[in-house]
């Protein structure tokens, strides 16, 4: 005699292929399901309706659909926005937080591609804004012409973050001492120099804590000096800084898939070993590597100073470590990293006007957390299983 | 003979992988007390059945029965308990920790208070009654590789194991091991032990296993053969589905000048002992030239020094006129040099990457692939399409990511990428290891291809079947040095087998 019972069963199985769809949805996923989370904590930190606040940080930080089009229609007729700053002015301010994000997570996409993890650009960027304020207000003239000023300015930031990018990547190449630690520690250092430049020490005009306001020519130029010929344009503070992150990105992008350097760079940061064999030198190119993303990072302060149009003791920390969670979010990838970066510039000042402060970070936080969570559950597939089961009778003699 | 009770049965077994069926419905049963060969090539699913049965892999169909009861195993715990225990190719061992310590690994019992004293002398007993004493407190690395595989055995008969599932047991022993580790198996018959192991060498399984099970792409082709009567043709042919040349066609070696000489060579181990010791030898072009010898006695180092993976501490090394040292442009070298590493998927190949990429690896500096600063992409495509063509690489694209090959594809690529430039000197490691009859075939075709169009070829293999038959010479490596050298053809196996364990025979 033989029973037969059906019971189901999931079978958790690890995922042999991993298809490209897999990056992306867990991103998009990742940042529904963070703001799910985030929605209640907003809700425990006492916002009644968190789906309200979500919209309002959406209004903030990239305006509404009405705005725009109000806007559109008084571009065209060549009159200013008949709300104030609305139409575009969300917009601006996140086109003008985006640049910075953009171009640190390309600092970070750079070294993480070859699992080098350097979580120091935010000191990198200090180090940027410093030599280009130096250039600014020390070295060059007041009366320098724009163009060569911020070009300039520009060099100097980019070889301050290149250097201070190659001090971890000599460190690991030569002594195989940890990046991570040295970069995170790297960051202190940088933010206590600033400190005693700006605060207390030799730049700090008249005991303020700011270097006082840059020359004009040391500045970017924004959308709102047009102001007298498109109405339109009156105070907004965008400015070309954002094509300076694209036009990195593109670059970076060709590098990695193009080029005989990027080449190496994946080789490398796959498998090293495989690297070596080939006779790819890796010391050299952990030290390339590391100088690349430390100047990307000093770009980004360059960019941060000249926006912000002095350099003062209040310079804004945080870059550095919000550019690792979109290179992360971009899945690395150069040209995705300028969408998240538009994204979380949008976050960051949507939420700049919401108390409790610092529910830009914790969404960060949560996204990040999130992202890398389901990125392991697609690591699995999970499948349900029919099991029929003969129970066999009690004595156990073969049917 | 009378049919013994049966050990364990399985039913109807399925098991998937992304586009493969690895086991297609398939039974397979053993008697108590026999030995059982598992044999087919490679990829035909041999390992996977003994995963399922050892609970390691859950099957998508298919029953097990022990004793006439339907057992389901989550973990390989559940098998344990069931008194089904696996040795794996790769030993689950940890080397600094001492061989009764590894034992009682991973035990529930006992949960807080470690008693290693009684465990070592169970140890000892153990390994008494089933002839295979090890010292329990040894630590694992001290250990030879035959040692350490008794180690695993040992591990498997304290957790009770009845039935033990050994995946290919004797790829990394000398012939003098393999005869040791099959009287054990023979004496753990005897007790009422069963043992399936997994092969595909058939001298082996001709002498050791009572019955033969053969799968072929996932299917069994012939179920329980007594291995009586049944000869190795007879077998090749039920595991491939045609004839098999098993002698290698190859005309006399007709060697030239000297193109790699190593003088004196030493270099240390990833431990920093020394590894190498004034190790010398010369390889002419045209010629094979083998190296013997057990796991571990400096193989590994002796062809990472020569391409320059691993820095030697002492010694001399010439590449035809080029010295090789601390200098030398190894990317430069690499059109002179071909490497076929030990391993395929650590080193040699790059699994994130795509086969098209893959092949690249040693020219992307050179043109056509080279373009300025850039890698010039369609030269990238040419390339990849022309040698999967020439070497017969089975992939869906060449933009298919190579860790998706099965070994042997993989082992082409490498080929391909290491001889297409014609190098003036191959180096290869285990070249055939895991890899199924038809695959080792191809690959040793190449290789002869490579010697007869003027290249010198260093081969390194545990294999010494191989060793001898497409060589021209063979030398014994033993603890860093070379300690004997004779001709390919005639040469006796026993005295090399013999060299390999340490003693220096006169030749």
């Amino acid at each position: 005699m033989k029973q037969q019972s059906i019971s189901y069963k999931l079978n958790v199985e690890t995922r042999l292929d991993n298809p490209g769809w897999v990056g992306m949805v867990s991103s998009i996923l990742g940042v529904v399901l963070s703001l799910i989370v985030g929605g209640f904590v907003l809700h425990a930190a006492g916002a009644a309706d968190p789906i309200a606040t979500y919209r309002e940080i959406f209004k903030e930080g990239f305006g509404m659909p009405a705005d725009w089009q109000a806007g559109f229609t008084a571009m065209f007729s060549n009159t200013a926005c008949p709300k104030g700053m609305l139409c575009f002015g969300p917009l601006s301010d996140t086109l003008v937080k985006t640049a910075p994000i953009l171009l640190t997570s390309l600092a970070c996409i750079f070294a993480f591609r070859m699992k080098l993890w350097n979580i120091g650009a935010d000191g990198q960027m200090f180090l940027g804004a410093w030599a280009a304020t130096g250039v600014a207000i020390f070295i060059l003239p007041k009366t320098t012409d724009r163009t060569v000023m911020l070009a300039v300015m520009a060099l100097a930031g980019i070889l301050a973050g290149l250097v201070y990018g190659a001090i971890p990547g000599f460190l690991k190449a030569r002594l195989n001492i940890n990046e991570i630690i040295t970069t995170l520690m790297l960051n202190y250092v940088a933010y206590k120099m600033l400190e005693f430049f700006v605060v207390v020490g030799p730049w700090s005009l008249g005991g303020f804590e700011s270097t006082g306001r840059f020359p004009t020519s040391a500045t970017w130029p924004r959308l709102t000096e047009l102001a007298k010929k498109f109405p339109i344009t009156g105070g907004l503070t965008v400015h070309p800084g954002i094509f300076l992150g694209i036009a990195a990105a593109i670059l970076l992008a060709w590098i990695l898939y193009r080029s005989r350097w990027g080449y190496e760079i994946r080789v490398i940061g796959n498998n090293p070993k495989a690297a070596r064999y080939a006779g790819i030198n890796l010391k050299r190119n952990i030290i390339l590597v590391m100088s690349l993303s430390g100047a990307l990072a000093g770009l980004a302060g360059m960019n941060e100073v000249a926006a912000l149009r002095e350099l003062t003791g209040r310079f804004p920390r945080g870059y550095g470590f919000t550019g690792v969670i979109v290179a992360w979010l971009a899945r690395l990838n150069p040209l995705a990293a300028i969408f998240v970066s538009f994204l979380f510039g949008g976050l960051l000042v949507g939420t700049k006007l919401i108390q409790p402060q610092g529910i830009a970070s914790m969404l960060q936080g949560v996204i990040l957390f999130v992202v890398v969570g389901t990125e392991l559950i697609f690591r699995y597939r999970v499948r349900l299983e029919k099991v029929e089961q003969a129970v066999a009778p009690e004595t156990g003699d073969v049917p | 003979m009378t049919e013994s009770p049966i050990a364990f049965e399985m039913r109807g077994i399925v098991k998937r992988f992304p586009g493969i069926l690895a086991n297609d419905h398939v039974d397979f049963s053993c008697q108590v007390g026999s030995v059982h060969a598992l044999l087919g090539e490679n990829g035909a699913g041999k390992s996977t059945l003994m995963n399922v049965l050892a609970g390691l892999y859950h099957p998508e169909g298919g029953e097990i029965f022990i004793g006439g009861r339907r057992v389901s195993f989550r973990s390989p715990q559940d098998a344990i308990a069931n008194g089904i225990g696996m040795i794996h190719q790769h030993f689950m061992l940890v080397p600094s920790h001492s061989v009764a310590e590894n034992i009682v690994l991973g035990l529930k019992q006992p949960r807080f208070f470690l008693n290693l004293k009684s465990v070592e002398e169970q140890v000892a007993v153990l390994g008494e009654q089933y002839s295979m004493s090890v010292n329990p407190r040894a630590k694992i690395w001290e250990l030879s590789v035959g040692e350490q595989q008794r180690v695993e055995v040992l591990k498997m008969l304290f957790r009770g194991a009845k039935v033990l599932l050994m995946d290919e047991p004797t790829a990394v022993l000398t012939p003098q091991e393999v005869e040791s580790l099959f009287r054990t198996l023979r004496d753990m018959t005897v007790r009422g032990h069963t043992i399936v192991f997994i092969s595909h060498k058939l001298d082996e399984v001709v002498s050791i296993a009572d019955h033969v099970t053969v799968m072929r792409r996932g299917k069994v082709t012939a179920a329980n053969v007594p291995s009586k009567g049944i000869t190795k043709p007879q077998l090749a042919k039920l595991m491939v589905g045609r004839d098999v040349l098993f002698q290698i066609e190859k005309k006399k070696a007709q060697p030239g000048e000297v193109t790699l000489s190593v003088e004196n060579l030493c270099a240390d181990n990833d431990r920093g002992l020394p590894a190498l010791r004034n190790l010398s030898l010369k390889v002419h072009s045209g010629e094979i030239l083998g190296i013997a010898g057990v796991a571990g006695n400096g193989q590994r180092e002796l062809a990472e020094t020569l391409t320059g993976l691993r820095e030697p501490t002492g010694g001399k090394l010439m590449l035809g006129n080029t010295p090789l040292n601390n200098h030398t442009n190894w990317m430069e070298v690499g059109k002179q040099l071909g490497h076929v590493p030990e391993d395929r998927s650590a080193v040699g190949s790059v699994p994130a990457l795509s086969v098209a990429e893959n092949l690249i690896l040693k020219n992307f500096n050179r043109s056509p692939i080279a373009a300025g600063w850039s890698i010039n992409s369609s030269a990238v495509h040419d390339n990849a399409v022309h040698l999967v063509d020439e070497y017969q690489v089975a992939t869906p694209s060449v933009d298919t990511l190579a860790r998706m090959l099965s070994g042997g594809n993989l082992q082409k690529l490498i080929l391909a990428r290491e001889t297409s430039e014609n190098p003036k000197l191959m180096i290869a490691v285990h070249p055939t290891r895991g890899l199924d009859v038809g695959a080792t075939e191809g690959v040793h075709k190449l290789l002869i291809k490579q010697r007869d169009a003027g290249a010198a070829l260093l081969l390194i293999s545990e294999d010494l079947d191989e060793l001898l038959s497409l060589s021209d010479r063979v030398a014994v490596i033993y603890e860093g040095r070379l300690v004997g050298e004779m001709p390919a053809r005639g040469a006796d196996i026993r005295a090399i087998g013999l060299m390999m364990a340490g003693s220096k025979a006169d030749v």
